[in-house]
């Protein structure tokens, strides 16, 4: 390790909610390599990336560059110190042109004015030494989402980066654009520039590094040159399961299809395709689970099953109970008996200022029985909300206290608690244990499988492969806004084959995929 | 012990005695007697039945104005249009208060509603381009306080100007429609029940109607409001309607209760003040009672040091400076809080 | 309308536009300056009220007409750095703030203002100077242009010269450069080092700077007196002006131009029976209505492109 040029030693970082990202990472870097950092959403690459940076400091462990170690305090000191880092969501001021981007920070100067053209001579000089075109001139808000990243990159060289942090670059890249991409990390290399590309595609990391780290649950699980080890391997070490669950499962016959999704397609703007053809059914106690990396059309699915794609149009269609949803409103959509719990229990799933009791009725203060004329009924109210703080074993100090203090195991108890109450028909469950505590976890799952017995039809969105092979009774896998795999006994299939699916190894004929829709 | 819940509480004593600290150096740097001048900035209030009618005569404005705020700001809408609806509602008032005859219960009913109505369509307008097109509710509502000042003085001067008096002030009302007072030997007039009703209601709608929690929730997360199926944009539209209903009451019960004329030739200002109250009252129906009072009495007292000592009133708009300032500073006394905060984390 | 015509068409009448736009124009690029770096500082009114009390003050204390226009800017400078670290430090809201700044001003004026002259009212007591109006040789011989542009005061003529240097400050300077960045994508201006914080304390103390120079003028130069409340909605009018002038400098400058012939026409049109009152509240209902149709054409440009990227 006498050649490392840059390391981090034992890094962990607690984040003030408590939540642990990092844990104990090693991580080393040579000079000259292109090294990938491999692993899941919330395995820990964002914030190790975030420490290398000076985004963040860690809680404990040091930050070495060549054997010395270097305290970042902030983004400043790491670019001083010869790291840049092209984040995944750009870092450009659009109504700016491109040289203008470019020396933002540093400016050339003429007398006390702005040097325009110097910054236009630097841009393209340096282009034109890293071989990387770009019209200086243009605005970057006209530009391609491959030219604004190669602005990116070349803000970071022109700033003297040695080292080049890119994060998930080809997250928003054609696969042309991709193509030119490795070509330039290449040629970079090859020019001496040290590389750390973080991903989550096993191909790309496959094709252009020349070793990766791999992290999962926030630890790193080894670093391995990208020669010796097969896709498999890596998948196996991407997506292992820690704890293995075990739940008792009713084995009850399944009902009539609640959900029916019909061939759902929806693109965006670049005519990059989310959602296509998506068609599968869940049934009246049946648990529907989808796996699938972050990214893969997972969130659009949803947002076309929860009233969030109301008016873009789009084709095929979305019933349930045999009634077309996609231009209802929210209301509606609930009053057919829709639960949803979301992903993000803080911006949409909670009120934080709100009491744990206002958090419980959202959904329901309209019933009848929770109103006294035009006045909501207090009483029932208190005594709904006490019953539910009991039953879903919130700790707090009562339901009128406000849900913002609460730890994020509870704060989800409360939203699971407010959504599996009102007798809903179809559930759609998105991450519904994400950051939360294993107790905690388990208890939701608990509740899952009791509305299951209810005859409730539950879509299970999780990146958590341990919840979705545990729960579901049947599963979906996507992939780039596919279905591109189903199973209809999901405790049977090993995560290793899972991790081909969802990494976009292998994928299943339309037959096999077909067979989730035999609502049919 | 001190805990983090009450932090707040904690918070805005910290800035009222701040406040009143800063109140005692300007007196003691200007004044030639600091000691006794204190004395009237804080006690001369309290002296007579008369002073103490004052504070209340001048709480009541700042209770309507502050209750409105307090809705909008509840509903994290950011307007400040109080003002000009106070003024033009009080104009409105004023035309029903000389050109209606009715008897001594009706006047000051229908001229009233009907100036709280007009603040209710005002106020909607700026909701209404807030909720359907995401126009800045604070700009918009900022403009509407100098158009609704300028046409409610061209009203003033053209219609209801009385040519005989000396100076811009309106016809006198018909004496049917001024408010009677409450309490012989002071000015409080009707207006103080008036206001204290709207207050109970206000805090009833809030806490205990549909609407009151649908307007709560949109406040404290539109995006959770729109996700448990709330049509945001009509909480939007209503909580706009309502706060320029009380706005507008708030200026046409001030006319009609103070006044015989109407004589306002400038913006009185009641509406930025009723920001400060919301803020002192953390946005909360019956708080707004207790802030108007703090306010008026710390105003009537420098209206009382100003008559009886060397310095003038005005001192007191810089006191209001700093409260605001202060108290709509997160991050003050912000540390202390992650002390504390800490502390109990350790604790438990 | 002949009579309408007779007073517009009339070189005293371009004259008076370019005297009423003054203190409107500085101030509406104070507020530029600062909406530009993502701030907006509604406290205009305000710190144009307390410059324009300290220009009267310091030159009549020190009878010079220069420096109290120092004294001016300073004061007014230092309000709107008040108003930056409270909002910038505390995290003092930044409206609430302005609002503070207007409250403190229309009252602190006056307190001061009794204290030095014993008068409330006016600073009539105090000798205080203007600064001077100035000839412009060869200019003022020429015909129609002579009368209309010479013979201005110095401070009007500077606010002509300040549209050119606000113009080169945002667009020709570093300090520009990271003022809009920081306006437009904080976040892109904080991953290459640039200070937010820091740029926006700089928007603030120029936008204090430019709309104390407004202040100044009113005091020192439209009239030769301190009078309580003298800024009697110019601060807001400043505001609105550079909103309708969509942030640019040029439509900035436009729009307090046009604000301004507003202005000077409510004397004008007087002699058409149109009152004074609703005139003055034309600035404010251009400025609504033109938010209006930003916002409206804004909301549908969006819905169109989230069709257009959704449906395709």
């Amino acid at each position: 390790m006498a050649n490392a040029l840059l390391e981090m030693r034992g890094i962990t970082k607690v984040y003030p909610n408590g939540v642990v990202a990092n844990k104990d990472v090693e991580f080393s870097l040579r000079e000259g390599e292109i090294h990938a950092i491999a692993g899941e959403n919330g395995a820990g690459k964002s914030t190790l990336m975030k420490i290398m940076f000076g985004m963040e400091s860690p809680s404990e462990g040091g930050l070495y560059i060549r054997g010395e170690q270097v305290k970042l305090q902030s983004p400043q000191d790491a670019i001083d110190r010869g790291i840049g880092m092209v984040h995944q969501h750009f870092m450009l001021v659009p109504s700016f042109t491109v040289a203008e981007n470019m020396v933002l920070g540093m400016e050339p100067k003429k007398g006390v004015g702005f040097n325009y053209a110097e910054a236009v001579r630097l841009t393209e000089a340096t282009a034109r030494k890293y071989n990387l075109s770009v019209n200086a001139k243009a605005k970057v808000e006209d530009l391609s989402v491959g030219m604004k990243q190669k602005v990116e990159i070349l803000k970071a060289l022109v700033r003297g980066a040695k080292i080049l942090i890119l994060d998930e670059p080809t997250a928003v890249l054609t696969p042309q654009e991709t193509e030119e991409l490795f070509h330039e990390l290449q040629q970079l290399k090859e020019q001496g520039h040290t590389i750390v590309f973080i991903s989550h595609k096993l191909k790309e990391v496959k094709a252009i590094c020349d070793r990766i780290t791999i992290m999962r649950g926030g630890r790193s699980e080894g670093v391995f040159d990208t020669k010796e080890v097969t896709e498999q391997e890596i998948s196996r070490l991407m997506v292992g399961r820690d704890v293995v669950l075990k739940y008792d499962k009713s084995d009850l016959p399944y009902g009539k299809p609640v959900l029916a999704v019909e061939g759902l397609s929806v693109s965006d703007g670049q005519g990059k395709a989310l959602l296509s053809g998506i068609s599968f059914s869940v049934r009246e106690g049946q648990i529907v689970g989808i796996a699938g990396v972050e990214g893969n059309g997972q969130t659009q699915l949803i947002e076309a099953l929860t009233g969030g794609l109301r008016g873009v149009g789009g084709s095929g269609s979305v019933q349930v109970k045999g009634k077309d949803i996609r231009e209802l409103d929210i209301l509606d959509i609930r009053n057919l008996g829709v639960s949803y719990i979301p992903e993000d229990r803080m911006r949409q799933g909670s009120a934080g200022e709100a009491s744990i009791a206002d958090n419980l009725i959202s959904t329901r203060y309209r019933q009848k029985d929770m109103n006294k004329g035009p006045f909501l009924h207090g009483s029932r109210i208190a005594a709904l909300a006490s019953a539910l703080v009991e039953e879903f074993k919130v700790r707090c100090s009562g339901p009128q206290q406000p849900i913002g203090m609460l730890s994020g195991g509870n704060m989800q108890k409360v939203v699971v608690a407010r959504e599996c109450s009102t007798n809903p028909q179809l559930l759609i469950a998105e991450q519904p244990t994400r950051g939360v505590d294993i107790g905690a976890a388990q208890f939701i799952h608990q509740k899952l499988l009791e509305l299951r017995s209810a005859n409730c039809a539950t879509l299970l969105v999780s990146a958590d492969l341990n919840e979705i092979l545990e729960l579901s009774d049947s599963l979906l896998v996507m992939y780039e806004g596919q279905i591109v795999a189903y199973f209809d006994n999901p405790s049977a299939v090993g995560e290793e084959e899972l991790g081909l699916y969802m990494l976009g190894i292998n994928r299943q004929d339309k037959e096999q995929t077909g067979r989730a829709a035999y609502h049919v | 012990m001190f805990k983090v819940k009450y932090f707040e509480a904690i918070r805005t004593a910290a800035v009222i005695v701040i406040a009143l600290i800063i109140a005692f150096l300007i007196i003691s740097l200007v004044s030639d007697h600091p000691v006794k001048t204190i004395g009237i900035f804080l006690w001369e209030p309290l002296s007579t039945k008369g002073h103490i009618g004052n504070v209340i005569e001048m709480a009541i404005p700042l209770m309507f104005t502050g209750l409105a705020v307090s809705l909008l700001f509840r509903a994290n809408m950011f307007n400040l249009g109080a003002e000009g609806i106070f003024y033009f509602s009080g104009v409105v008032t004023t035309a029903l208060a000389i050109h209606l005859s009715l008897n001594s219960w009706f006047h000051p009913v229908v001229a009233i509603l009907a100036g709280s109505i007009v603040g209710a369509l005002l106020s909607a307008i700026p909701g209404i381009l807030k909720a359907k097109w995401n126009a800045n509710e604070l700009v918009t509502s900022l403009m509407f306080n100098n158009i609704l000042f300028g046409v409610g003085l061209y009203l003033l001067n053209y219609y209801l100007r009385d040519a005989k008096a000396f100076a811009n002030v309106s016809f006198k009302f018909e004496k049917t429609a001024q408010l009677s007072k409450l309490f012989a030997g002071t000015r409080i007039h009707t207006g103080l029940i008036i206001v204290l009703v709207l207050i109970v209601l206000a805090h009833l709608f809030l806490y205990r109607t549909k609407w009151g929690y649908e307007l709560r929730m949109t406040g404290v997360n539109r995006d959770f409001a729109r996700y448990s199926g709330m049509k945001t944009a009509k909480v939007i539209i209503l909580v706009h309607l309502i706060a320029g209903f009380i706005a507008g009451m708030g200026g046409s019960v001030e006319v009609l209760g103070m006044y015989s004329r109407f004589q306002w030739t400038s913006l009185p200002g009641y509406g930025m003040d009723g920001a400060l109250v919301a803020m002192l009252a953390k946005n909360n129906p019956f708080s707004v009672i207790v802030s108007a009072l703090f306010l008026a009495y710390i105003r009537i007292g420098a209206d009382m040091m100003s008559r009886l000592s060397d310095v003038p009133s005005e001192m007191i708009s810089i006191i209001q400076a700093v409260i605001i300032l202060l108290i709509s500073a997160e991050q003050f006394l912000k540390f202390w809080k992650n002390r504390m905060l800490l502390k109990e984390a350790k604790e438990a | 309308m002949n009579s309408l015509l007779n007073v517009i068409l009339t070189t005293d009448f371009a004259f008076s536009v370019l005297r009423v736009t003054t203190p409107i124009l500085f101030a509406a690029l104070g507020a530029l300056i600062s909406n530009r770096a993502g701030i907006i500082n509604i406290g205009m009114e305000g710190i144009m009220l307390v410059s324009a009390l300290a220009g009267v003050i310091v030159s009549a204390y020190t009878q010079s007409a220069w420096v109290g226009l120092l004294g001016a800017v300073l004061s007014g400078t230092l309000i709107a750095g008040i108003l930056a670290f409270f909002t910038l430090k505390f995290k003092t809201h930044i409206i609430l703030g302005g609002v503070a700044i207007n409250m403190f001003a229309s009252g602190g004026t006056v307190f001061i203002l009794y204290l030095l002259s014993g008068d409330k009212g006016s600073s009539t007591s105090l000798a205080s100077k203007v600064l001077p109006s100035i000839d412009i040789p060869l200019l003022q011989d020429i015909p129609v242009l002579g009368p209309i542009l010479s013979g201005h005061h110095i401070l009007t003529y500077f606010s002509i010269l300040s549209v050119l240097v606000v113009y080169y400050l945002l667009n020709r300077t570093p300090l520009g450069l990271r003022i809009r960045s920081v306006g437009e994508n904080p976040h892109a201006a904080q991953s290459v080092g640039v200070s937010v914080v820091r740029i926006q304390y700089s928007a603030l103390l120029l936008s204090g700077f430019f709309a104390s120079l407004g202040g100044a003028y009113m005091s020192m130069g439209y009239l030769s007196l301190f009078t309580r409340d003298m800024i009697a909605g110019r601060g807001w009018i400043a505001i609105a002006a550079e909103s309708m002038g969509r942030s640019t400098t040029v439509g900035t400058a436009l729009t307090s131009l046009l604000f301004g012939a507003a202005d000077a026409l409510s004397n004008a049109l007087q002699v058409l029976k149109i009152p004074a009152e609703l005139i003055a509240t034309l600035p404010y209902v251009a400025t609504v209505i033109g938010l209006i149709i930003y916002a409206v054409s804004e909301t549908r440009k969006k819905n169109k492109k989230l069709k257009a990227t959704i449906t395709k």
